[in-house]
C-alpha cells in the first residue's frame, strides 16, 4: 500500500527528503492530487519482483523504466513481469522481460523492461 | 512558454562530463539490511540481504546488497553528505549550473526514468566509486504539462577492484 510508511523509509535509506514526497501542497504544486511516491522506489519494486522470480542464484543484468503515472497514497502497488524472449547461453538462460508496476485498477505507473540470467543448474533435476 | 528550452550554450554541453568522482564509505551490513527492509516493507526481505549464515550457503558466499542499493547516502569517503533541504519546487536542478551555464527557466523537475546495466554485486566492505557524469543529450516534447525538456546523463560505478558495478543512464524531465 503506497504511502508515507513506505516512502519515509525509502527517504531515510537514501537521505533524500523532498517536499513532493512528503507534503500534499508540494505534490499539488507539482501537478498531482497530493504527495506522491519516489520513482526510484518504483524502480526498486521492479527489482524485487525480478528477484522473486529468479531467486538468489539468478542475476539481474539490465533494468529500464519510465515513470508515467504517479504513485499516490492509498493505492496498492503491484509489480509484474512478462517474458518476451529468451536464449540459451551455455550454463545460463538469458531472459528478456517486460516489467511494470500498476495499481489495483490496472493503471500502469512505471513501465519498463529487464534482462535477467538464470543458471541452468537451477533447473537440472 | 518558449519555443525551446535548449539554448546554444546548453547544446554545447552535450558529451561533456560534470560532477566529480566520489567514493563511498565501506558498505556496512547494517546499511544493506536497512535498504532491503525499506524496499520490501511491509514484507520481510529475502534472507540473502540480512541473514549472514544463510547467505554464506548461497552462490554469493555471503550477504550481498540488492542490485539497486545506494551506498552514497548520509556518508561518503569525504565525510557527512549534508544533503540539501529543499523548500518548494526544485529549481536549478539540471547539469547546466555545474558548467557555469544558465539553465532553462523551467519550474519543476521530475524523475523521468532510468536504464541500468549491472556488473558485479555490491557487498559489505566494498568501496564504490562513482565516475563523473556524462551529459548524453537534450530532447524536447509537448505534453499536457507543456513543453518538456528531457535530459539524459550517464554515470558508472566501480568497486575497489575496478570491476564495473553499475552503469546508469538517468532521465530528468523539466517543465
Amino acid at each position: 500500500m503506497a504511502g508515507f510508511h513506505a516512502w519515509n523509509r525509502f527517504a531515510a535509506v537514501n537521505d533524500e527528503f523532498v517536499p513532493i514526497h512528503m507534503d500534499d501542497d508540494a505534490g499539488r504544486r507539482a501537478g498531482n492530487p497530493g504527495a506522491f511516491g519516489m520513482g526510484n522506489l518504483q524502480f526498486s519494486y521492479l527489482h524485487a519482483v525480478l528477484r522473486q522470480w529468479i531467486g538468489d542464484d539468478g542475476r539481474i543484468m539490465e533494468v529500464a523504466c519510465q515513470f508515467r503515472a504517479p504513485n499516490l497514497r492509498g493505492l496498492t502497488t503491484i509489480a509484474r513481469g512478462k517474458v518476451v524472449g529468451f536464449r540459451d547461453e551455455g550454463n545460463e538462460i538469458i531472459v528478456d522481460l517486460e516489467v511494470w508496476t500498476e495499481t489495483e485498477e490496472g493503471t500502469v505507473m512505471a513501465p519498463g523492461s529487464a534482462t535477467v540470467s538464470v543458471p541452468k543448474s537451477a533447473y537440472v533435476p | 512558454m518558449p519555443k525551446s528550452w535548449i539554448s546554444d550554450d546548453m547544446r554545447a554541453l552535450v558529451g561533456r562530463t560534470f560532477g566529480s568522482r566520489r567514493s563511498s564509505a565501506p558498505i556496512s551490513l547494517s546499511d544493506v539490511r536497512k535498504w532491503a527492509i525499506a524496499i520490501y516493507y511491509p514484507e520481510v526481505p529475502p534472507r540473502l540481504f540480512w541473514d549472514e549464515e544463510y547467505a554464506a550457503t548461497t552462490s554469493h558466499g555471503g550477504v550481498v546488497a540488492p542490485e539497486e542499493f545506494n551506498p552514497f547516502a548520509w556518508f561518503t569517503a569525504e565525510g557527512p553528505v549534508m544533503a540539501p533541504t529543499w523548500e518548494g519546487p526544485i529549481r536549478d536542478s539540471g547539469p547546466e549550473s555545474a558548467f557555469g551555464v544558465k539553465g532553462p527557466d523551467t519550474t519543476f523537475i521530475l524523475n523521468g526514468g532510468m536504464e541500468v546495466s549491472y556488473g558485479v554485486r555490491m557487498k559489505p566492505g566494498d568501496v564504490i566509486t562513482s565516475s563523473e557524469t556524462t551529459l548524453l543529450d537534450y530532447q524536447e516534447r509537448q505534453s499536457r504539462l507543456g513543453l518538456m525538456l528531457i535530459t539524459r546523463s550517464e554515470t558508472t560505478w566501480t568497486n575497489q577492484n575496478d570491476q564495473m558495478v553499475k552503469v546508469t543512464r538517468g532521465i530528468g524531465i523539466r517543465y
